[in-house]
């Protein structure tokens, strides 16, 4: 089912952070005469970017996925081997401790295939904090340790956030490769079956949607409706939400904008669509990302571009700092569009 | 200036259409803006709408614009090839049904 590979494998020019922000920076006129992110801030009186409150911690566990979806934002694949290790799971767990971090966001790569997902699971598990894993759902079809990860989510209650692009084969398939409809219809039937996003079950499984193209998502709550008239009239697949998220001009999604000359238009459709209200709710003022090497970062897409957080900042899990993680300046660049655009678009779907 | 008939960069300049006439341009784009408002039909369903008609009316421009506009409300590529169906099977069908005038002279006019 894996038909392209990561850019680094790949030895590919965009594997390279400073190259994706060259590109999408100034690699033409136009894009050089857009308006700068920080200065749409300012002009909104939002500049500069400060916290609220760190509320979230995700930890990527690792780049290694059993898929080669066309948009990720992590050029993640079955190539890629960096994994967190046992030491930054270690201090994770005690940053978690020291602080009021409520929500634990677990993703990757494929976040269950780290060799230590459950162990650290069942650490940081308490009935007062909520875990989420960002899992690709085909990854709980592929052989029998994975079948019965759902079970293992059910018993520590794991809020289970899957991607699933769309409600049919087609699209699917296009985006993140053959079979993964499919494979995926299975993994929702299962974690159907044993209470996940069946009411009063308390099993929260949540599906993200982002676009197959160079588009913005549409509206959440009428989209939300068509996911779940599809996929119950089609399948008898039940869930709690859909969160639509926007595709951030990086990475293998750069790399489809650049090969289909959408890169420009997109860039400025980015831009058109800014709002103010979605700018003030963006996920990097309440989340904190860790990368596999326990380094911090504003947020997962500035983790891929290698944007290291503030230097008034401890730059390290092992250095956790609330007061002044919650006192940094928060690091912008022309991505940052892709969070603001339109409803706004987070790991929690739109943020207005 | 270009010399290309149906240029896409055309449809970018299209609200300057009312450099020569602003009173009736706004009034159109007004209208135009307020036909795409929410009421009765969502804006999936306008959408899909437009798509057909820009078919039957053949419009390139029209095309691309409502082309984008349902996708961007969650239409799947086969819903937009329904909506096609819908604009040709109609134009195909106005065609067809004015056959009917065609066998009502014959009738009339034949032995």
């Amino acid at each position: 089912m894996i038909k392209i590979h990561s850019l680094i494998s790949r030895e590919h020019t965009l594997s390279d952070p400073q190259t994706q922000l060259h590109i999408i920076n100034q690699d033409t006129p136009k894009l050089c005469t857009l308006p700068r992110f920080e200065q749409m801030l300012e002009q909104t009186g939002l500049w500069s970017l400060r916290p609220t409150q760190i509320e979230i911690l995700q930890l990527n566990l690792g780049y290694m996925c059993n898929m080669t979806c066309k948009h990720c934002h992590v050029d993640a694949g079955p190539d890629r081997t960096e994994m967190m290790s046992r030491e930054n799971l270690e201090a994770c767990i005690e940053a978690i401790e020291k602080s009021d971090i409520h929500t634990i966001d677990l993703t990757g790569g494929a976040p269950e295939m780290h060799p230590d997902f459950q162990w650290f699971v069942e650490r940081v598990s308490r009935p007062d904090r909520k875990i989420i894993v960002r899992s690709n759902l085909t990854i709980l079809t592929t052989n029998k340790k994975y079948r019965a990860f759902p079970e293992f989510f059910k018993k520590h209650g794991l809020e289970v956030t899957c991607s699933l692009p769309f409600y049919n084969k087609y699209t699917t398939d296009r985006q993140r490769g053959e079979g993964t409809y499919d494979r995926s219809i299975e993994a929702l039937k299962h974690l159907n079956e044993i209470g996940y996003g069946k009411p009063g079950t308390g099993l929260e499984l949540n599906l993200v949607y982002n676009p197959a193209g160079a588009f913005l998502p549409p509206d959440q709550t009428d989209l939300e409706a068509e996911f779940k008239r599809n996929l119950k009239d089609k399948h008898g697949v039940v869930f709690n939400q859909l969160f639509t998220i926007t595709n951030l001009p990086i990475s293998r999604f750069l790399e489809f904008l650049v090969m289909s000359g959408n890169l420009e238009e997109y860039m400025e459709k980015l831009v058109n669509a800014y709002n103010p209200a979605a700018a003030e709710g963006v996920m990097c003022r309440n989340t904190i990302s860790v990368n596999w090497q326990g380094y911090l970062f504003d947020c997962d897409f500035n983790q891929m571009l290698e944007i290291s957080i503030d230097e008034s900042s401890a730059a390290h899990i092992r250095d956790f700092d609330v007061q002044r993680l919650t006192e940094r300046d928060i690091k912008v660049n022309q991505h940052c569009f892709g969070c603001t655009a339109g409803a706004g678009s987070s790991c929690g779907g739109a943020t207005t | 200036m270009g010399r290309n008939y149906y240029d896409s960069d055309h449809l970018r300049q299209f609200p300057h259409v009312t450099e020569l006439n602003e009173k009736l341009g706004n009034k159109f784009f007004d209208y135009y803006n307020s036909v795409f408002e929410g009421d009765e039909l969502t804006a999936r369903e306008k959408s899909l709408i437009a798509l057909a008609v820009a078919h039957a009316v053949q419009c390139p421009y029209c095309i691309d614009a409502y082309t984008e506009a349902s996708m961007q409300q969650g239409v799947s590529d086969g819903g937009m090839m329904e909506a096609v169906h819908v604009a040709c099977a109609i134009r195909g069908g106005a065609s067809l049904v004015h056959g009917v005038q065609m066998m009502n002279q014959v009738k009339k006019a034949g032995m």
